[in-house]
């Protein structure tokens, strides 16, 4: 399966979808910050990896596809649902290079220029997520 | 008070872009990839790594193994409901929470205290 750019589907997100992103992802950054402060790192980093603005996603994926039936005269919500686990199975997959992405800071931050780790360890959550995506699809 | 304030700023910019790039992506299994991007964390770990220093954040990335461990079972769970029941999305994502917690807590105790 080709992976393709639709940059159409920018234009059937509203402002609002992209500040309710912009808020969640803000709040879960601004909060980690301070449960690290009052709790410690250890507690802290593993809100690195809360799924803050993952309802709002899947709500608005599940919306967009029901939306996209409706306007065919078809009943949308099942295929709104099934949307959004689609996408969900997507999360699931990426977060295997989320784990991959934070072994590699964990290993490689103290002895290496930090930013260039986080550059690295980027590129690392990209590539293994991809991966995963391209076996799980072929088998 | 500026340092959450930054936090917030860089964060939500961070969080936006990332799922502005899972929009335009087709299909959806593969924009759901960025459903479990690094925004969160290269905001924290970035503005981490300046006002904390580089130890801070290791404790914070090792930290992250257990939290990242949780979202694929918090994830995995969620797509499975939504296939199987037809539960609505936003019912399904915010009721599976506690699975979240659960793992990320529990990994986080037994494993990586």
């Amino acid at each position: 399966m080709r992976i393709k750019f639709d940059v159409s589907a920018l234009r059937q997100t509203k402002w609002h979808d992209y500040a309710v992103r912009f808020i969640f992802g803000g709040l879960i950054t601004a909060v980690a910050g301070i449960i690290t402060k009052q709790c410690g790192p250890g507690i802290g980093g593993l809100f690195l990896a809360f799924p803050a603005i993952f309802p709002a996603g899947a709500t608005l994926i599940e919306k967009h596809e029901k939306q996209k039936k409706e306007k065919h005269g078809l009943e949308g919500t099942t295929r709104g649902t099934e949307a959004a686990s689609i996408d969900a199975a997507g999360a699931a997959m990426g977060s295997i290079g989320l784990l991959a992405f934070a072994f590699v800071v964990w290993r490689f931050v103290t002895h290496h220029n930090p930013w260039l780790v986080l550059a690295a360890a980027t590129l690392v959550w990209l590539t293994v997520s991809v991966l995963i995506w391209d076996i799980r699809k072929a088998a | 008070m500026s340092q959450i304030l930054a936090r917030f700023l860089v964060g939500g910019a961070v969080v936006s872009v990332f799922a502005a790039v899972g929009d335009v992506l087709k299909p959806k299994s593969f924009a759901g990839l960025f459903g479990a991007a690094p925004s969160v964390a290269l905001a924290t770990l970035g503005l981490t790594i300046v006002a904390e220093g580089v130890p801070y954040a290791t404790v914070e990335a090792r930290s992250m193994i257990a939290g990242a461990l949780a979202l694929f079972a918090y994830a995995s769970f969620a797509s499975w409901i939504m296939m199987r029941y037809h539960f609505k999305a936003l019912l399904t994502t915010i009721c599976s929470m506690p699975l979240w917690f659960g793992v990320a807590f529990g990994v986080w105790h037994f494993w990586l205290r």
